[in-house]
């Protein structure tokens, strides 16, 4: 079976000669379905620059990103763009909603632009809100919503559909670390029903809802984190005190 | 953790008998401070023996009801109000491994770093699927969780903050003096 997402060896090259950057150098990562993973790393590390090219919204300058198994190099732009709405989800600090669009109308818009009809797309995007517990604001637009609601829709946004993956850079935006923690709990929960997610964020707590944390530093991979021996060890640590 | 004053707080809400003391402090404190039942008894005692706690009957221990007293809820009161130490600060074993490491020549300290960081990360993990685990109404094992991955990510705060500093650091000048001077570094006063 193949890696929701798989980056081999990938570099980004910004500028050339000696205002050269590289942004990031020989990356790898593997992301299954299933996984939550995060990316950590200092600012100008490269976590976002590899958000956008896993995808697809910047290209690589060498190396090979695959979503799905498809090679992006092998697609054509149009292709390209097709997975992004269809396989991809982003979600983005500020939100990105659309003003002038109600809450659903800015989850139903994926679908839309993909050609399924305004009345078809309702159902599921009302779905996808109810799941996030903001099925009662479908009808309110962008800035008559909290922070905390506006980011649940564009969640529900980026989820809705058949979409495999789910990538996220600093998803909690200025939300409290409450309301963050719930975003992080919905990405979980995305990760519970099969969708890969790839999670940039320079929060320690946010990073520690993932399965795997990885941590980069001047465009490399530097480290990542063993899989956690789970909660009950922790307890038992507690007979010491 | 103040058993004492635990224990005041749970008899605050009505008289109650040592074992279904024992019972709500370990479910208040979300089972992460496990008590036995011979340390409730001998802290009633004690509590007892200061005028903090009456006590009916002159039978078995596990036979009495226990409940507080006026000057056990002054106790409790003023102790709830009173802020725990936090001066001086504690001897941070991972703040003197970093400062060692300073003093050390040709050591990769970034690398030092981010094992440190790794693990505390590895650790707020742990606690994570605690709290992701939680039923909703469980607040106590909720805070408890809280409270260790606040304090753990201060530490990654600290090993990010310690990270920027010496990268904008010109070179290693303390490896370099090390080689000619054998005194220790100065002391460095760490305030909170």
């Amino acid at each position: 079976m193949t890696s929701a997402l798989e980056l081999r060896r990938v570099s980004k090259v910004y500028g050339s000669g000696p205002s050269e950057v590289h942004a990031l150098s020989e990356v790898d990562l593997l992301v299954e379905r299933g996984e939550l993973v995060a990316v950590m790393g200092p600012s100008g590390s490269g976590k976002s620059t590899l958000l956008t090219i896993a995808g697809s919204l910047e290209q690589a300058s060498s190396g090979q990103v695959l979503v799905d198994g498809v090679d992006l190099a092998s697609v054509s732009r149009s292709d390209q763009a097709m997975m992004r709405r269809r396989s991809i989800g982003y979600v983005f600090q500020d939100f990105n909603l659309l003003p002038g669009l109600t809450a659903l109308e800015n989850v139903t818009l994926p679908l839309e632009l993909d050609g399924v009809r305004a009345r078809a797309a309702r159902a599921p995007a009302l779905q996808a809100l109810e799941e996030l517990n903001v099925g009662d604001r479908a009808d309110r637009f962008p800035d008559e919503l909290s922070g905390g609601e506006r980011q649940r829709v564009a969640i529900a946004r980026a989820i809705i559909g058949e979409r495999g993956l789910l990538l996220a850079d600093e998803p909690t935006g200025a939300l409290d670390s409450v309301n963050g923690e719930s975003v992080m709990r919905l990405l979980r929960a995305a990760a519970h029903r099969g969708v890969a997610g790839v999670v940039v964020t320079h929060e320690a707590q946010l990073a520690s809802w993932a399965d795997r944390v990885v941590f980069l530093r001047d465009g490399r991979v530097v480290d990542q984190t063993s899989a956690p021996p789970g909660p009950e060890s922790l307890l038992a640590a507690g007979d010491r005190r | 953790m103040s058993v004492p004053h635990a224990l005041l707080a749970l008899l605050a809400e009505g008289a109650k008998y040592g074992l279904r003391l024992q019972n709500e402090f370990e479910s208040r404190t979300g089972e992460v401070w496990p008590l036995n039942v011979g340390q409730v008894y001998t802290t009633l005692q004690r509590l007892e023996r200061d005028g903090l706690v009456e006590s009916d009957g002159a039978g078995e221990r596990s036979q009495k009801r226990y409940r507080i007293t006026a000057a056990g809820a002054q106790a409790l009161y003023g102790w709830l109000r009173t802020p725990p130490d936090l001066v001086p600060p504690p001897r941070d074993e991972l703040v003197i491994k970093v400062l060692v490491a300073l003093q050390i020549p040709g050591i990769d300290i970034r690398e030092i770093l981010q094992v440190h960081r790794r693990h505390a990360i590895e650790v707020m993990q742990r606690y994570t699927q605690v709290k992701a685990a939680a039923s909703e109404n469980d607040v106590a094992l909720v805070l408890v969780a809280d409270a260790e991955l606040f304090r753990l990510e201060a530490i990654v705060r600290w090993l990010d903050a310690a990270d920027v500093r010496l990268r904008q650091l010109p070179s290693s000048p303390p490896a370099h003096e090390a080689d000619t001077s054998p005194q220790p570094a100065p002391a460095v006063e760490v305030s909170q």
